[in-house]
């Protein structure tokens, strides 16, 4: 191993990984399974049965105290204030000129503690962002909690049966986040996921983690690679920051005006709602390629705009992808002619997400 | 296929291509991607075979592979002119993962210049590649 390789971060699991026989790659400066026993079979795993990832490598910020929910409606594109006790919610963080800094879920574990999960690559800048804006509060902590848990998702029309069957009580529905024993060790399941999937995300503390995931293996879930959960969430359309959402894009040309609340008064919310009201020069866009060929992430549209995102669909089977378009060009139904590596591709855009469960 | 294997009978460019010249006729090659290769880019998906034709040039890439994740340069080992390609990769593009040096080749070609063989590398001195 390289100088390189051994500075990588691990996670709790890394050895379960290694056993399991996993493909390792940097990812974001951790050393991460990109695939197992194939990118394809582990997401039809997750399609058809049940798929279990590490996704221990994403930040938590605990934000606690009684100024709590203010500072995140300060720091948060959505309505801090709908989030119940053990509740769930999905929003962006936004400079004030409304470049988005991070894409987060966020959940309400007790009356004023909250956790919120952030993206590898962005945890130290959100970590400096939400502690420089806490600065004249006295009734906020904000503390970098990354070290306390590990953090499986365990996804697929099987995951909340395979789970349950470890659990002391029933799990939290969809979009609750709620404590219970699994396997003898108090997890905080949370009913949220990247795959387009029912399933669960467990966050436990890192001791925890090697025994639940094997346990969670020998019932039946299948080890999944950053591979698979990158073609999954492409199917269903979720963004990936750093190639769909950036600081050099707003959330309404992401198309994520939905849960970008402007009259919370969150940073960046004028420039949100000049955005909406005015409209944007280019929106992303979902599109599958007609034909041969795979577009991939920088790769240009003739015309005007770039893909953000792009991979073969393992169930569509055909090149699909994200792209920044002009508006004009962003009706599905759209034709766009991308420039594959010099070679035209005929692509359409489409309705998100591209893969729907039931077609 | 999960085992690696390196056919001693090839000659092999670092660059993770092999090379097999015709036995009855020495400016005929077959030319593919090693073991290595295809189990560093994973399940291969996509795979457009170059125009009848072609003309390549050794050490240049002349066409791509691609998996789910990403797009590798197919190097050419040597140099001459497309006379076939394999079809069947082409329809069925993880032949290449099953079966890298048989039914997973990729083109033929007329060699134009069959004494860059010399410069090839055989098994033993390419496996030295891979070890570091």
């Amino acid at each position: 191993m390289s100088s390189t390789a051994s500075q990588l971060r691990r996670t709790p699991l890394f050895d379960c990984h290694v056993a399991a026989g996993a493909k390792l790659v940097d990812f974001a400066g951790w050393e991460m399974p990109v695939q197992y026993e194939g990118v394809i079979a582990e997401h039809l795993a997750v399609r058809e049965s049940c798929g279990i990832f590490d996704v221990s490598h994403m930040g938590q910020i605990e934000t606690s105290g009684a100024g709590a929910q203010g500072l995140l409606q300060r720091l948060l594109s959505n309505d801090v204030s709908k989030i119940g006790p053990g509740g769930a919610q999905y929003s962006v963080m936004c400079r004030e000129d409304g470049g988005v800094l991070d894409d987060l879920f966020t959940y309400r574990i007790d009356i004023d503690r909250y956790l919120t999960i952030t993206n590898a690559s962005n945890h130290t800048r959100d970590l400096a962002w939400w502690s420089a804006q806490a600065i004249e509060l006295d009734d906020v902590q904000v503390s970098d909690s990354i070290e306390q848990w590990a953090m499986l998702a365990v996804q697929g029309p099987l995951a909340r049966e395979i789970v349950q069957a470890v659990s002391d009580r029933p799990l939290p529905a969809r979009m609750r986040a709620e404590s219970r024993l699994l396997a003898g060790a108090e997890v905080l399941v949370c009913g949220t996921g990247y795959t387009g999937e029912d399933g669960v995300e467990l966050l436990c503390a890192p001791e925890h983690a090697p025994e639940l995931w094997d346990e969670l293996v020998r019932r039946g879930a299948t080890p999944a690679g950053l591979g698979a959960r990158d073609t999954l969430r492409l199917e269903v359309c979720f963004h990936l920051y750093g190639n769909d959402l950036t600081v050099e894009r707003g959330p309404i040309e992401a198309g994520l005006g939905w849960c970008c609340k402007e009259d919370t008064g969150f940073i960046g919310a004028d420039a949100v709602h000049h955005a909406r009201m005015h409209g944007t020069a280019e929106q992303l866009v979902a599109f599958a390629v007609e034909g041969p060929g795979i577009a991939r992430q920088g790769n240009p549209i003739v015309g005007g705009g770039e893909v953000t995102s792009g991979t073969l669909s393992p169930c569509l089977h055909t090149g699909i992808g994200l792209a920044y378009v002009p508006v004009e060009r962003a009706e599905p139904g759209t034709e766009l002619e991308i420039d594959v590596r010099g070679k035209m591709r005929r692509a359409v855009v489409k309705d998100k997400p591209l893969y729907r469960k039931d077609s | 296929m999960s085992q690696a294997s390196y056919p001693a009978e090839l000659l092999y460019h670092p660059e993770h291509d092999w090379a097999r010249i015709s036995a009855e006729d020495p400016q005929l090659a077959t030319f593919g991607i090693t073991w290595y290769a295809q189990d560093a880019l994973g399940e291969v998906v996509f795979f457009e075979a170059p125009a009848l034709g072609t003309k390549l040039a050794k050490d240049a890439p002349y066409t791509e592979v691609e998996s789910v994740k990403a797009v590798s340069d197919v190097v050419a080992p040597m140099s001459g002119e497309v006379v076939e390609v394999n079809e069947a990769v082409t329809a069925n593009p993880g032949i290449i993962n099953e079966d890298p040096y048989d039914q997973g080749w990729l083109v033929k070609v007329r060699l134009s210049d069959p004494s860059e063989r010399e410069s090839l590398l055989d098994v033993a001195a390419y496996m030295a590649t891979l070890a570091g």
